[in-house]
């Protein structure tokens, strides 16, 4: 597995998702924003949590239309897996790479807590290390993390099976009280519809070793390397 | 060429901070206020021969960066 960080002016998650990337067993290199390709035998480019570009004009807005998005655009029309998480969900659906768009949280306060997360499927190249149904204890931290698409969106994606991820209290129960930030269906994650796609507001990178409080994310990226 | 583009968020989609400011007004004894609905404004100089020409240039602008066009509408007004 050979993955490509994409580091946007502002991105501060990259070197947490490296590392977990790393201790999966992948290889990793950087991109930058500017450069308009991605290194040779790119199994998954990633882009990773922060605030690029300042969260100037809509999280995300500047940073989907950087040139490095042009060639992680071509990447996924390839078949090549896409990983956004937090902000880089937030570029995910600005691109045009994911459907909906993530709103201010409803309460309008930036949440930082430990999530738990009910695994909707594991049949994909990112869950495949996880149970169907399985509650994962990982973290959030956002002010924008409220997902909304328009009920024709929302209908096709749920009608397709591509919500990865969805806000649940710990029994996997969805409660209002779980969906903190307001997302519709409680969705925290989905898939393009090839599903080589993924974007989600939580951070599994947070959550690989014990030493740290948990390793529920490692999931993910071990499922990724496998 | 002075332009003005209006970017607000479509009727239906949810607006906390609009709300809140709603919620403020009320606070300060404004409770004649019903309903604040929270946008933004961008103020542009736009080098173009006529006024279609500059319409279509700030069109691409507000389809390609200045609005998301899932949650919100925008106005162009050129001087």
């Amino acid at each position: 597995m050979r993955a490509a960080i994409v580091v946007f002016p502002g991105s501060n998650r990259d070197a947490d998702v490296a590392r977990a990337l790393r201790l999966a067993g992948a290889e990793v290199v950087s991109v930058w924003h500017a450069d308009t390709e991605l290194p040779a035998g790119t199994d998954l480019a990633v882009l990773p949590g922060g605030f690029s570009y300042g969260d100037y004009l809509r999280c995300g807005a500047i940073a989907g239309r950087a040139p490095a998005m042009d060639a992680v655009r071509a990447h996924a029309a390839r078949g090549g897996l896409v990983l956004g998480i937090c902000n880089g969900f937030q570029i995910l659906c600005e691109s045009g790479l994911l459907p909906g768009v993530l709103m201010r949280n409803v309460n309008r306060r930036f949440i930082c807590h430990r999530q738990t997360l009910r695994v909707e499927r594991n049949d994909t190249r990112f869950t495949s290390a996880y149970a169907r149904g399985q509650v994962i204890d990982v973290c959030v931290a956002h002010g924008e993390g409220n997902y909304f698409a328009e009920p024709e969106t929302l209908a096709r994606i749920e009608g397709e099976g591509r919500v990865a991820f969805r806000y649940c209290d710990p029994t996997g129960a969805l409660t209002i009280d779980a969906n903190r930030n307001g997302s519709i269906n409680a969705i925290a994650g989905i898939y393009s519809e090839t599903r080589n796609v993924l974007g989600l507001m939580p951070h599994p990178e947070n959550f690989v070793e014990g030493l740290v409080g948990g390793q529920d994310g490692r999931g993910l990226f071990e499922s990724l390397a496998a | 060429m002075k332009a003005r583009i209006i970017v607000t968020l479509k009727t239906g989609v949810l607006d906390p901070q609009g709300k809140a400011i709603e919620a403020a007004l009320k606070s300060f004894g404004i409770d004649s206020v019903e309903g604040v609905r929270q946008g933004k404004v961008f103020d542009l100089d736009v080098n173009a021969s006529d006024p279609a020409a500059a319409e279509a240039t700030l069109k691409a602008a507000c389809e390609k960066l200045l609005a998301n066009t899932v949650v919100e509408n925008y106005a162009i007004e050129i001087a």
